[in-house]
């Protein structure tokens, strides 16, 4: 046997070696970084499951003991669920004010050629390098003007502001993704521009432009600045939480802080098929 | 008639919308900064540098972005590097890495504060190895730069999904083809990812990069949440006076503070970050 005959499958080892050593590594890291998220989110969890006692005793303990007493206090504490409700509704009225204005025109801006569509582009990318939540500042003083000071609806204007430039973008891509020819086929077999919107584009875009709002239902939910801002009476979720943040007990945080995750938690779910589609071309 | 003025009435309401919230309140902002009781003036801008929060709160500001935002880029490329080079699980993996995604900053702040204050999770895993043998004070007023660490650390726990989402879309639109021939002219795998991935990720870097600084300049809730008002930062002296003050034409000329400085770090990343035409894919 020459030396080269033997060398060769050794060689061969050592390179697969290699491979399943730099593959373990990989996998390793991997897990890891899933740690990194999710253990910080368990460990809310195990606060929130604990009773009060447990949450400020010394030293924790690592699981929870499935005591609802956190949660129940949360639940009665003066003024949590009217802010609970203030949330999920300035929520939902931010999600349909935001499609109702932003898929129409994603609609102009992906079927449609004409001038000034070039300026109305614009204006809307310039809000993404606009921090927005300050407009809260001048907003307030126009609110106190008109009688919006403090009210669901006026939030809920000011959240739409933060949304709406994402739906435009990403239902402008959406519509982007049907072919015209299926518009234009529905128009010679009998139908009108809205009919042929409705019975053919819609059915398609439906779960698309039902992810974007999620997505801005999200947005509003977890919207801290402006809700502190605008709201003293009808507080939402976060401004309660947040201008509470001094005077409440560790317990009410931590139960407050896992409510507010957890919807997150879902809609992300829900949406995730759409998350890169959406965020790769909404930042084109 | 109606094909030519369709995509004007299909603009209008988010025009007008447009028009009401975001450029009259932006020219107002300015205009409240620069006016006391309708006299143009200097003023607001007087008080807010001559009061004491002023410069640490600017300084905070900048630095927590300037910690954050490079370390979650450096971070995500990896992360983004490792789920493209996997062939099972990257679904799973991919879900997971964005969780915090939905998560909004008061929530991060709140869960960051169960590990850090002091009977927290932090000090009961040190006392349980045995490190420590009492609780100790770490989100103290005592050690600002720890403070800094920890709003550091729970802002790159929370922010960096996006900028991951970013760069995974991004790097999917690199063709394959590149990183072959790549391959063929014996360039390793470092070799590959700065002269192919790294320029060709440029556009998505640099929307990463404006969207993220813009972001971490209005960071706001992670600091209350777990400093109190012991760590200055712009939005919350913008809250401040707004509030507790009463003070809008100072809260203003604060937010035209960060709205400065949002527009100028975005302007340095459009020309740093340009892509010349005729490179574009």
């Amino acid at each position: 046997m020459t030396t080269a005959e033997i060398a060769a499958p050794a060689k061969k080892v050592r390179a697969t070696d290699h491979r399943s050593a730099s593959r373990w590594l990989m996998a390793a890291t991997i897990v890891i970084l899933c740690l990194w998220v999710l253990v910080p989110i368990y460990l809310i969890l195990v606060n929130t499951l604990s009773s009060p006692d447990q949450v400020t005793s010394w030293p924790r303990q690592f699981f929870p003991s499935f005591d609802l007493g956190s949660l129940t206090f949360f639940a009665n504490y003066q003024g949590v669920a009217y802010a609970l409700l203030n949330s999920v509704i300035v929520a939902l009225m931010t999600m349909i004010f935001s499609i109702g204005l932003g898929a129409p025109a994603g609609y102009a801006l992906a079927r449609f050629d004409f001038p000034g569509k070039n300026i109305f582009r614009v204006i809307v990318l310039m809000t993404r390098a606009f921090p927005l939540p300050l407009l809260a500042l001048p907003l307030a003083i126009m609110f106190i003007q008109i009688g919006l000071d403090d009210t669901r609806f006026g939030l809920a204007l000011v959240h739409t502001m933060l949304a709406m430039p994402f739906a435009i973008l990403i239902t402008a891509s959406l519509f982007m993704g049907i072919p015209y020819e299926l518009e234009e086929a529905a128009w010679t077999l009998g139908c009108n521009r809205l009919t042929a919107f409705v019975k053919v584009v819609l059915p398609l875009v439906m779960p698309g432009i039902a992810a974007s709002a999620v997505f801005a239902f999200v947005i509003s939910w977890n919207e801290v600045f402006a809700a502190a801002v605008l709201t003293i009476q009808n507080r939402t979720l976060t401004a309660f939480l947040l201008t509470s943040l001094n005077e409440s007990p560790l317990y009410l945080k931590f139960a407050g802080g896992a409510v507010l995750v957890i919807p997150a938690l879902f809609f992300l779910f829900a949406v995730r098929k759409y998350l890169f589609a959406m965020w790769g071309i909404a930042n084109r | 008639m109606q094909a030519r003025s369709l995509p004007y009435l299909l603009l209008a309401p988010a025009s007008v919308f447009l028009v009401v919230f975001f450029l009259y309140p932006a020219i107002d902002v300015a205009i409240q900064a620069f006016t006391v009781e309708g006299e143009w003036t200097w003023a607001n801008f007087g008080d807010m540098v001559d009061h004491w929060k002023f410069e640490s709160a600017l300084w905070n500001t900048l630095l927590l972005a300037a910690i954050v935002v490079p370390l979650q880029i450096a971070l995500s490329l990896f992360m983004a590097t490792m789920v493209t080079k996997m062939k099972r699980g990257r679904d799973l993996i991919l879900y997971i890495w964005t969780i915090p995604l939905g998560i909004s900053d008061l929530a991060a702040g709140i869960i960051w504060l169960a590990i850090l204050e002091q009977n927290g999770f932090l000090n009961s895993a040190l006392f349980g190895l045995g490190i420590i043998d009492s609780p100790t004070t770490i989100l103290s007023y005592q050690n600002p730069w720890v403070l800094l660490i920890a709003v550091a650390i729970a802002e790159i726990w929370r922010s960096t999904a996006i900028v991951l989402v970013i760069l995974v879309a991004g790097m999917g639109l690199i063709p394959k083809e590149y990183y072959e021939a790549a391959e063929v002219f014996g360039a390793g795998p470092w070799k590959r990812f700065v002269r192919i991935t790294l320029p060709m990720m440029r556009p998505s870097l640099q929307t990463a990069l404006i969207l993220r600084t813009i972001l971490a300049f209005e960071v706001f809730a992670v600091v209350i949440a777990l400093a109190g008002t012991n760590m200055p930062i712009l939005m919350g002296e913008v809250y401040e006076w707004e509030f507790r003050l009463r003070d809008s034409g100072v809260a203003s000329a604060y937010a035209l503070v960060v709205l400065g400085i949002s527009i100028a770090f975005t302007i340095f990343f459009l020309w740093a970050l340009r892509v010349p035409k005729g490179a574009r894919v």
